[in-house]
């Protein structure tokens, strides 16, 4: 197989399955998300539990879903909850182990931005606000980004926005926190790391042949970086062809 | 609201209207309309039929507003978006709500932004007449900062620490009308929903009318052998309307399934308002009604969204011998 070759996506879906050895429920969305723990059920965690945020738990799916709804998720799922029960008791209740997000911005301390870029009343981009990310973050015990594209516009030194706090600015609102908020970030360039309330986060691996300062440059604050840097294994070819061949051999979010 | 006490017998009586006399006599100007269904079983027949007469000034109300609440902006009839999600699914972006927040053209859209859970939990106080509701969400978010109906409280009780415990809540939401749409329903309004159920009943149970649109109208006999199923009860239901393919191009479990070229074609419909203005016209004002609109997509469509059998085991409810 030709490591050449590998795309982002692949690389992204094959280091962040390997995060979820030891992880039981996974709270995922589509896309990068669905290809890291079907990997991940393939590998490394074959029992895991996925739960989408309609309120399908348990999916078995024959075909790849193109939304957190496709009828493909519920027909031969485990259980279908009403969306009170899906926020109410799954996330809120406090089952979800690792939560999936994705956002337009995120700074230093792992909180979120996915409503607006701008001023939110009158802004120049108007995004898709929180879904539930906000519950995502503020009820999982915790939560891995993954951005495709690591620039000083998405690792932002201050939100335009905060849609999806973490603990630290739930603490500084008064309100105990309950999950760790992000502890991960994997992006294009490499991986990002904190373990919770007063941490921020801190450049702890690099993909191959990306350097320090490539990674500080494209990042919108003054990045930490970890005494242990390690560099990321790319993905193995069982990784690769499980991923190209059985996951999404269609190549839907393999691009 | 529903007095049970003036009403003769309202669970019994025969509720089947059309969508044009359902649509005209429960949704008037300036009402908060909740249309719900999460990516399953959107309301858009309905929606297309409230464009079609020509409503102005409602509130929406839709979790994750999409397509046919981009419609219903296009259509000149929304003056308020209350949601918690405002995208084209996976499918891109929703042209006409956009430029009305981004650039207030050609007139501005109130929005009042929420979390999923906030909406929710607005429904559910709506639905159990409450003053609010408590959830564990927003804190420290900016989002209360813009919408100053997400209020701080302190809880009554302590804490798990013995401690004061702050929290955030919610208004009830009680809609002038919810809109939603289902597989079946007997006469009366029974209705029976599988797959996703989203936030369906307790919007219904919040709204002081509800209608229920179907894909079928099925005998009595047919909900009272899976009751189970039933999903929203007749008292909760004041008009049920029959129309097969109403949920398009979102889907109905076992029944159709989602247009997702429809989806991605939206993006691009809706970035010019003069494209999406001659689609409206075209696909909606110029039909009569939605078994217009479904001829109009042609058997080759409904063709390719066509879906297989997957049976569930049948349930023994037992009877007394």
């Amino acid at each position: 197989m030709n490591a050449g070759a590998i795309t982002s996506s692949e690389l992204l879906a094959a280091v962040a399955s390997r995060e979820l050895v030891g992880k039981n429920t996974v709270f995922a969305g589509i896309g990068l998300p669905t290809l890291a723990v079907s990997l991940a059920q393939r590998t490394v965690a074959p029992d895991i539990e996925i739960v989408y945020e309609s309120g399908v738990c348990g999916a078995h799916p024959t075909h790849l879903p193109e939304t957190i709804a496709d009828s493909v998720l519920i027909t031969g799922s485990e259980a279908v909850l009403s969306m009170p029960a899906l926020f109410g008791y799954v996330l809120q209740g406090g089952r979800i182990d690792v939560g999936f997000l994705g956002a337009a911005q995120i700074d230093r301390w792992g909180n979120l931005n996915s409503s607006v870029i701008g001023d939110w009343h009158a802004p120049k981009v108007r995004l898709p606000g929180s879904g539930g990310a906000m519950e995502v973050m503020a009820n999982s015990r915790e939560v891995f980004v993954v951005m495709r594209r690591h620039d000083p516009r998405s690792l932002v030194a201050e939100l335009d926005f905060c849609t999806s706090p973490g603990p630290d600015r739930a603490l500084r609102d008064g309100i105990r926190p309950r999950g760790a908020g992000v502890t991960r970030v994997i992006t294009d360039l490499g991986i990002l790391a904190r373990d919770g309330a007063g941490e921020e986060l801190r450049l702890v691996a690099t993909h191959p042949g990306v350097t320090v300062e490539q990674v500080r440059a494209a990042t919108g604050w003054d990045l930490a970086v970890a005494d242990e840097l390690t560099t990321v294994e790319p993905p193995t070819e069982a990784e690769l062809r499980l991923l190209r061949e059985d996951v999404d051999p269609d190549r839907v979010y393999l691009r | 609201m529903h007095d049970p006490v003036a009403e003769a017998d309202p669970r019994r009586a025969d509720k089947t209207t059309t969508m044009r006399e359902a649509i005209a006599t429960h949704v008037t100007d300036g009402a908060t309309v909740a249309l719900e269904g999460f990516t399953h079983l959107i309301p858009t027949a309905a929606g297309h039929e409230i464009i079609r007469q020509g409503r102005k000034d409602l509130t929406i109300a839709r979790m994750t507003a999409d397509i046919v609440t981009d419609q219903l902006i296009a259509g000149g009839c929304v003056r308020k978006l209350v949601s918690s999600f405002v995208g084209n699914s996976t499918a891109g972006s929703l042209g006409e709500l956009r430029r009305r927040i981004e650039t207030g053209q050609p007139e501005p859209l109130e929005y009042e932004e929420y979390s999923h859970y906030g909406m929710i939990c607005r429904y559910l106080a709506g639905a159990q007449r409450l003053p609010f509701y408590p959830l564990r969400s927003y804190a420290g978010s900016d989002v209360p900062a813009v919408n100053p109906d997400i209020r701080k409280v302190t809880s009554p009780y302590p804490g798990p620490d013995g401690e004061p415990e702050q929290v955030y809540v919610v208004p009830p939401l009680n809609p002038d009308v919810t809109i939603v749409h289902a597989q079946r329903a007997d006469r009366a309004g029974n209705t029976q929903v599988w797959g996703l159920t989203g936030i369906q009943a307790e919007a219904v149970y919040a709204a002081r009318t509800a209608i229920v649109v179907v894909e079928e109208v099925v005998a009595d006999e047919v909900v009272r052998s899976d009751p189970n199923r039933t999903v929203i009860p007749a008292h909760a239901v004041d008009a049920v309307v029959e129309c097969p393919g109403g949920a398009h191009p979102a889907f109905v479990q076992g029944y159709y399934d989602r247009d997702g070229e429809f989806y991605r074609a939206w993006s691009h419909i809706s970035k010019d308002p003069d494209r999406l203005q001659r689609w409206l016209d075209e696909w909606v004002r110029g039909t009569a009604d939605h078994a217009e609109y479904l001829a109009k997509l042609g058997a080759e469509t409904r063709q390719r969204l066509a879906v297989g059998e997957a049976w569930s085991e049948p349930v023994n409810y037992g009877r007394r011998l």
